[in-house]
């Protein structure tokens, strides 16, 4: 295995851990933003599919670019807005208790 | 450099989702995770501009464009009843994103891929194929499309696990004898498995199989992120692989069943509505239902996905301000799984301006429920079901629930007395004191409100 894979695992299981203690503690109530949000970051698949579009020769790689991109352009953008949308409806109202 | 960029959009993200551990902090949470992204963009870009190929930055272009416009559609247009299958869609995009990035790294190198790579190729093929038609079957059961009910597979579990093995065995052909051939069989059998895996797991079992495909979408950027060995991708992926991991495993506790139960196996008890029915029920009208709740002196509101569906998020909140401006105490008591994902009610509360400290969850409810003069349940059957603490035949036994039975007085908000998801009958609902109000739930709430208003 090369060096930069090596790295990558170390990479994805530190990530891992600090993900799971971070994400451990958002409360129930922020479940679905979560998961909206967390459909957002998948999106950063984005990157691996601009390369991948930028880089490909012949036209099964571009529509293939095309598609990736676009799928992925889908949960970067619809990911953050519809999670910003909903977060912003959370609000404590003070008194009336 | 680049890839120090590429460390920093994903320490980002992690700031970004440490945000989301408190609803104050929430939306700056979410908008930094999105300026990690912003950055990952700009950077991969940049670094590609010495290309010179005009033709593929016009696919790059076309697609951030297309895409970009049809999420902000999907993100304004969404209504929050429908938020279940929005990220059930996302889930499919993601995934299907990781496994297109995949594809094109297959065509681009004839198959011929180093050892490594080709393994990261084969795992981000196959579970972002899976995400992508397992989301897809995910979403039509969610918007009605394909029936919600549990369907019988042929064969069961054992031809999706005959599936999984083909597919394990066609990746390794492709990886191994440099094979495009075998890569799409294995991209073809996945896209099956998808279909076979999620079309047989009825509707009340989503909140488990969304969470579980979050995850898949993760793990399948993760390994995207090996194939072009960006670190951005990879810790990304890893901590949606986690999110959806940790939402999974309280799903399934919050039902009491293990993972690959509800995956693989049917559930539920066969009651029909002939079945039961013929026991003396209470039933009440809307002025009983308005008499019970104005002279409480605390309220506990539970709701269930029969508020989704009925839209009736903003008619409970109305009929709570009218209790709250009598004096009366109200709070919200909402169990893990009621709806179709986690935080579901949560999120069609806040809609409605519901303060977000008035929702509480099984643990802060339980023990309130006996200083509680009325609960209103509305939409709700099986995580009220007092069965599952004191019948040990029935197929929810154990479950935790919310314990509604400890209240003065109960009243339900049902269309009929036909059983829940589990098939199974509701002891509470003919208690002594209990009041069935047999209605469509916004309907019968706007009812109560007006006989409120004229008491």
């Amino acid at each position: 295995m090369s060096d930069a894979f090596i790295q990558g695992i170390v990479v994805f299981v530190l990530a891992a851990f600090v993900g799971f203690e971070v994400i451990a503690k958002v409360p129930r109530t922020l479940h679905t933003p979560l998961m909206s949000g967390a459909n957002a970051i998948s999106g950063i698949t984005i990157v691996g599919a601009i390369i991948v579009a930028a880089v490909g020769t012949g036209w099964v790689a571009a529509v293939l670019g095309f598609f990736a991109v676009t799928l992925a352009m889908i949960n970067v953008v619809g990911g953050f807005l519809v999670t910003d949308r909903m977060l912003e409806m959370f609000k404590k109202i003070p008194g009336r208790r | 450099m680049v890839e120090l960029a590429y460390l920093a959009a994903g320490v980002l993200f992690i700031v970004g989702l440490k945000g989301l551990t408190s609803p104050k902090t929430a939306r700056r949470g979410i908008r930094i995770a999105a300026l990690g992204m912003f950055l990952a963009i700009v950077v991969v870009v940049v670094n590609l501009l010495g290309l010179d190929a005009s033709y593929a930055w016009g696919v790059v272009v076309g697609g951030v464009v297309v895409g970009g416009s049809i999420g902000a559609f999907l993100a304004i247009r969404v209504r929050m009843t429908e938020m279940p299958q929005l990220v059930a869609a996302f889930n499919g995009f993601g995934g299907g994103a990781s496994a297109l990035v995949a594809a094109a790294t297959v065509v681009g190198a004839n198959a011929v891929l180093p050892a490594e790579t080709a393994i990261v190729t084969a795992l981000s093929l196959g579970i972002g194929t899976v995400t992508l038609t397992g989301s897809f079957v995910a979403f039509g059961k969610l918007q009605g499309l394909i029936s919600g009910r549990q369907v019988f597979l042929p064969g069961g579990a054992a031809t999706n696990g005959v599936i999984a093995l083909a597919i394990v065995v066609a990746a390794g052909v492709g990886v191994v004898a440099e094979s495009s051939t075998a890569y799409w069989v294995a991209f073809g059998l996945a896209a099956i498995l998808g279909v076979t895996a999620v079309l047989p797991i009825g509707g009340a079992d989503m909140p488990v199989v969304i969470s579980l495909l979050n995850s898949l979408s993760g793990i399948a950027a993760a390994m995207a992120g090996f194939i072009i060995n960006n670190q951005a991708l990879i810790v990304g992926g890893a901590l949606v692989g986690a999110a959806g991991m940790i939402l999974t495993i309280e799903m399934a506790v919050a039902m009491n069943r293990s993972i690959a139960s509800i995956l693989f196996t049917q559930f539920g008890g066969g009651a029909t509505a002939e079945d039961i029915g013929t026991k003396p029920v209470n039933r009440a009208t809307a002025d009983d239902v308005a008499i019970a709740l104005a002279y409480a002196e605390s309220v506990m509101i539970v709701p269930g996905y029969g508020l989704a569906v009925a839209q009736a998020q903003h008619a409970v909140k109305d009929l709570a301000n009218a209790l709250e401006e009598r004096g009366i105490k109200v709070t919200y008591a909402i169990h893990p799984v009621a709806g179709r994902m986690p935080g579901h009610m949560n999120v069609l509360l806040a809609e409605s301006d519901v303060s977000y400290d008035l929702l509480l969850d099984l643990e802060q409810a339980n023990p309130r429920f006996s200083q509680t003069d009325v609960v209103l349940i509305v939409g709700a059957n099986d995580v009220v079901n007092p069965s599952a603490k004191n019948d040990p035949t029935s197929p929810i036994y154990g479950m935790p629930i919310l314990n509604v039975d400890d209240a003065k007085t109960t009243i339900v908000i049902k269309r009929s007395l036909s059983p829940g998801f589990a098939g199974i009958d509701n002891p509470l609902f003919y208690e002594d004191s209990t009041l069935m109000y047999f209605a469509d739930a916004k309907k019968a709430l706007e009812d109560a409100l007006v006989a409120i208003n004229l008491l």
